[in-house]
């Protein structure tokens, strides 16, 4: 069914006809009068989870449950000579022990998985561990992206390349690539000619930008408790995506996907590196079905910093051209990024996707190194190829004598963000930003920066929820979606509220458990636009269930009769009306219930890539080297928010995750011996209460008809400039370039030195 | 961690009796030592906890102040008299780790705490202090290391932060150990790992700091501490500095120069003392005596730059506290 509707945001609306599927609700005008939607709603479980009442998956305790711990390699690579677990099977307490690596297997990385015992304490489990007898022979190993570029270098993989994704990962390219040494790659791309972009240009700049390794740091670390009943498996897990982890373990435990059940009812943070059962999961089902008995196995800290995942690292040059008037000619991106065993580094989606350029050429190399793996980290990719683009777009703006923001502003392509620039501008005071640059004291200097976010996702078909209406009038909710502490829980119950227009304190919901109705996984931002629409759908159909129960018993058409806030009517002779609650007294006792699947994505809407921008104060002690962020102005494109209070959240946590990238977190490898040497949250430093500036988030709605409710995820962007806009804010107050991540006290000693070097005290 | 006994004497005589086997801790707050333990580095078989003994929490402003070895670092952060006196003290407190910590964790455990260098830290390095026979951070990932005395057998830095202002005011100790009481001046307690690296401080087996004693500062003294954090919550620091003097006729007499983090113990600079005294407050001075305190500096691979922050933070501290 065609229908026209309105896309675009305030101030610049324009009509489209676009497809809708039969049965589901055309998209929300801009002329919604909301009654939930768009309200600042406390999370649903805020008191739950405040006081301890909310059970996570790690607090999970089943009687007779074990505890599962994994013995690791502290090596950086080694070969397993021989492995022997009888003495540990002996030990006081324990019930199951099981290899996770083969004698003959290399090892990679140190902390790498060898085996896996569970025993009736953790302390047992632990001296266990002690008892296996293991034997290694160590091979060459190299965790520097420098030394493992060299020739010569000890190779991480000898045969082929035997990278592992999981969700969310950033395509590797994996086979036809040519591996040369420890580097896979390139991936290029390429569009015009940069060569000839450079000629026209009349500034060129090139720059090397360097960022570090992230680790996700999630506050519930990786893992699960597995139950087999028969040959029934349940796991309470913190997981990402439960439907997915369901999958992987029917598939590698090879039962049948319906013999699988996995909850999440909390979650604990995951940022990109929760997806599937990852080696402790597997390990805990394996020891639970050896041991017939439940097996908690979740990892501690150290583990999680070792072997869990992180943000790769990246060395990255870009060069770029522009003439006099501000226009870029040509955009050119190389970048060797480090995930250690792991490929799909890349970093050029900012790159790629920000500014208009006609010229542009891109290529991408893995390097492998013996460290942990990388794997998905929020907006992969992005955070690193903001940084190093931002940086580039301000130099060129000083190269040809222009104003930074106005370059860029000469160079978006997307009205969005273009009026977001505008926003921010405004809220940071962009204008003054050079007088403000003294401070009261001389050895304390202020500095502006800004830097773009990008993101894609719209979220996907297959979710599906059911709702159901009862005769009292309130109404239940079932979607299988995990919440990860994004505020899924109250975005479900909101729109489902909206719909029915039933308050929102009426409306129950039961989401993370695979016995619900499919839900996405929770990744790529998108969650919200996946599941929302799928959640109106079912109330509206629901609704519809509702209007031929009642249109029933008032003996009118049911197509006569209309649904609306708190309000059934039937025009006629005569005209019926009731109240919503008086209405559902006319239902049957099991009242009515609708389970509906979204809707695919509307290809004839207004598809846009998602748009935000950050500004960032800061104060530098150029004598110390000291740098304290200020103030941030995050102004971002979220579609039509559901709950601008978790949105606004969202993006407040993004925020304090690029200061704590920019300033401090680091994962350090001691180049000696191979082992991280910070493997806590103590010497790897994350940013806490008082070194969080002040935040300031607008906005801005935008209304793409894309799905029915205009939702689009905001967890990746919200963090994707900060970092960039935080190195040009110190760029800035100091008169000479960062050119690496993190900022800290050395780095912006050594570029102070630099700069007075120079003599150019700017 | 591994099983261990709890004991709870009622006397620190008793402790010090107990705790003297090799194979026995002290437990004050429990801060360092059931880190320690969770981390797999230390496995006592006895823990003697002395934090319910009574009589050894007060804190006596004075001047001169006397202070129990269980007094937190909250209490004392936030006694007036205390910030009055010794004000380098009180700031020291408060801005050591988190406000829990700072609540759990004792006066008597702050100076006893081991150091955090991550090697030591670590149960897979079999570093020197552990008794093992290589100190990892020489040629490996020092950046928070030791800038000064450098050259002895380990290059942690030593963490406490009251550690450093107690040696600038001259303090003394009361240790109370198996063989009766002592007073031990905190000039000789902090150990220089000349030849053995394996502890921090001159207590003997079964000693334990019962309370500390501040002398009353005199007329026209002056003093202050300043903490160098990357982070501003929770995390240790690059460089602390802790100066006292007394300023009379307008010069700079009897000054103390500590800097904290930068070297084995709570680091002392002659140098930088010679070089103040008898010298008129001014920017100059500041400058003089924080180069004089830096030439004695040898950094290792990585951490030059806490070298500069030494200095920098020694002129404000200085300024700061003739101000």
């Amino acid at each position: 069914m065609k229908e026209k509707i309105r896309v675009g945001f305030e101030g610049d609306f324009q009509f489209r006809e676009i497809e809708i599927a039969a049965g589901d609700p055309a998209p929300w005008d801009p002329s919604q009068k909301f009654s939930v939607v768009g309200t600042r709603q406390p999370r649903l479980d805020g008191k739950a989870k405040a006081t301890g009442e909310a059970k996570y998956s790690i607090d999970v305790r089943l009687p007779g449950m074990l505890y599962g711990r994994i013995l690791r390699c502290m090596l950086p690579a080694a070969t397993v000579k021989s492995l022997d677990l009888s003495a540990a099977r002996k030990m006081p307490g324990v019930r199951a022990a099981i290899a996770l690596a083969e004698p003959g297997e290399k090892l990679r990385f140190a902390g790498q998985e060898v085996a896996a015992v569970a025993a009736e304490t953790p302390d047992q489990a632990e001296d266990a561990l002690a008892a296996i007898r293991v034997a290694y022979e160590a091979r060459p190993f190299v965790v520097s992206l420098d030394d493992a570029r060299k020739s010569g270098a000890p190779l991480v993989f000898e045969g082929k390349t035997e990278t592992k994704t999981s969700g969310g990962d950033v395509e590797s390219g994996g086979k036809n690539l040519a591996r040369h040494g420890n580097v896979l790659g390139p991936r290029s791309t390429v569009k015009g000619d940069v060569d000839a972009g450079f000629q026209k240009a009349a500034g060129v700049v090139e720059g090397t930008y360097d960022t570090q390794v992230q680790t996700h740091s999630a506050l519930e670390t990786h893992g699960l408790v597995a139950r087999w009943e028969g040959t029934e498996l349940t796991v309470w897990a913190s997981t990402q995506g439960i439907f997915d982890m369901r999958d992987q373990l029917a598939e590698t435990l090879q039962i049948p996907v319906s013999k699988v059940r996995v909850i999440t009812e909390y979650m604990g943070g995951g940022f990109g590196a929760k997806f599937g059962p990852r080696v402790e999961g597997l390990a805990a089902a394996r020891l639970a079905k050896e041991a017939g008995a439940p097996v908690k196995l979740f990892l501690d800290r150290k583990e999680e910093q070792l072997a869990s995942g992180n943000r790769p690292s990246a060395r990255q040059t870009v060069k770029a051209g522009a003439t006099r008037d501000g226009k870029l000619t040509a955009l050119q991106l190389t970048v060797y990024g480090n995930g250690g065993t792991n490929g799909g580094t890349g970093t050029s989606g900012p790159v790629k996707n920000v500014y208009a350029c006609e010229n542009l050429k891109v290529d991408e190399y893995d390097v492998f190194t013996n460290a942990g793996p990388g794997t998905a980290m929020r907006a992969p990719g992005h955070p690193q190829g903001a940084f190093a683009l931002e940086a580039t777009m301000d130099e060129l703006a000083k190269a040809i004598g222009m104003d930074p923001l106005e370059f860029r502003l000469k160079n978006d392509p997307s009205a969005v963000r273009r009026e977001q620039f505008r926003v921010g501008a405004e809220k940071i005071g962009w204008k003054d930003r050079d007088a403000r640059r003294k401070t009261s004291d001389p050895e304390i200097l202020r500095g502006v920066g800004v830097g773009a976010a990008v993101w894609y996702n719209t979220g996907g078909t297959g979710p599906r929820a059911t709702v159901t209406i009862h005769k009292d009038g309130s109404a239940e909710v079932e979607h299988g979606v995990q919440d990860l502490g994004t505020g899924s829980r109250t975005m479900v119950a909101m729109v489902a509220a909206e719909e029915l227009g039933v308050p929102l304190d009426e409306v129950s919901v039961s989401i993370g458990d695979s016995r619900l109705p499919f839900a996405p996984d929770s990744g790529g931002s998108t969650t919200t636009p996946s599941s929302a629409p799928a959640i109106r759908r079912a109330a509206w159909e629901a609704k519809q269930a509702l209007a031929r129960a009642v249109a029933k018993e008032w003996k009118v058409p049911a197509e006569s009769v209309k649904v609306e806030k708190g309000r059934v009517s039937a025009a006629g002779n005569p005209p019926h009306e009731a109240t919503w609650a008086a209405a559902c007294k006319l239902l049957p006792s099991e009242g009515v219930a609708a389970t509906a699947e979204r809707a695919d994505n509307h290809e004839d809407a207004w598809k846009r890539f998602t748009t935000g921008c950050q500004f960032a104060e800061v104060e530098v002690d150029t004598a110390t080297g000291k740098v304290r962020v200020n103030r941030v102005v995050a102004v971002h494109d979220c579609g039509v928010p559901i709950n601008p209070l978790t949105t606004e959240s969202q993006i407040q946590g993004g925020v304090i995750q690029g200061v704590s990238y920019a300033l401090f977190e680091d994962r350090i490898l001691d180049r000696p011996t191979g082992r991280m040497v910070n493997p806590n949250v103590e010497a790897y430093k994350i940013a806490g209460a008082l070194d969080v500036p002040e935040i300031d988030v607008t906005l801005v709605s935008v209304w793409d008809g894309i799905n029915n409710t205009n939702s689009v995820g905001i967890g990746e962007p919200a963090t994707v400039p900060t970092a960039a806009a935080i190195a040009n804010a110190v760029s800035h107050a100091l008169g000479v370039r960062i050119r690496q991540i993190p900022i800290t006290p050395e780095v912006v000693l050594a570029a102070v030195r630099e700069r007075d070097s120079k003599g150019g005290r700017s | 961690m591994k099983p261990f006994t709890l004991v709870r004497p009622t006397s620190l005589a008793e402790a010090a009796r107990l705790s003297a086997a090799s194979d026995a801790e002290i437990k004050a707050g429990g801060v360092d030592l059931v880190d320690r333990m969770k981390e797999g580095i230390d496995s006592p078989k006895t823990v003697v906890s002395i934090v319910e003994i009574a009589g050894y929490d007060r804190i006596e402003p004075g001047p001169p102040a006397r202070l129990g070895a269980l007094a937190t670092l909250a209490r004392i952060a936030d006694d007036a008299g205390l910030r009055k006196a010794y004000p380098a003290l009180a700031d020291a407190a408060a801005g050591a780790a988190t406000p829990q910590i700072r609540h759990m964790a004792t006066l008597g455990g702050n100076l006893c705490q081991r150091p955090r260098c991550w090697y030591y830290r670590l149960e897979e390095f079999e570093c020197r202090k552990k008794g093992g026979d290589d100190c990892f951070a020489r040629d490996g990932e020092n950046r928070f290391h030791a800038v000064f005395d450098t050259d002895l057998t380990c290059c942690c830095v030593h963490p406490s932060a009251t550690g450093t202002a107690l040696l600038a005011y001259g303090a003394s100790l009361d240790v109370v150990g198996p063989k009766g009481k002592r007073t031990l001046p905190i000039d000789r307690f902090f150990h220089r790992p000349v030849k053995d690296p394996t502890r921090e401080n001159t207590l003997t087996a079964g000693e334990i700091v019962a309370g500390v004693a501040i002398p009353a500062p005199a007329a026209g003294s002056r003093s202050a501490y300043r903490k160098l954090k990357e982070k501003e919550s929770f995390d240790w620091p690059l460089v602390e500095t802790c100066v006292a003097f007394t300023l009379s006729g307008g010069t700079v007499r009897g000054a103390r120069v500590v800097f904290g983090s930068v070297a084995p113990t709570p680091y002392r600079s002659m140098a930088a003392e010679r070089a103040l005294e008898g010298g008129t407050p001014s920017d100059a001075l500041a400058k003089k005596a924080a180069e004089a305190a830096i030439a004695e500096a040898k950094p290792l691979s990585q951490n030059a730059y806490k070298v500069t922050l030494a200095k920098v933070e020694l002129e404000r501290a200085l300024r700061q506290a003739w101000a």
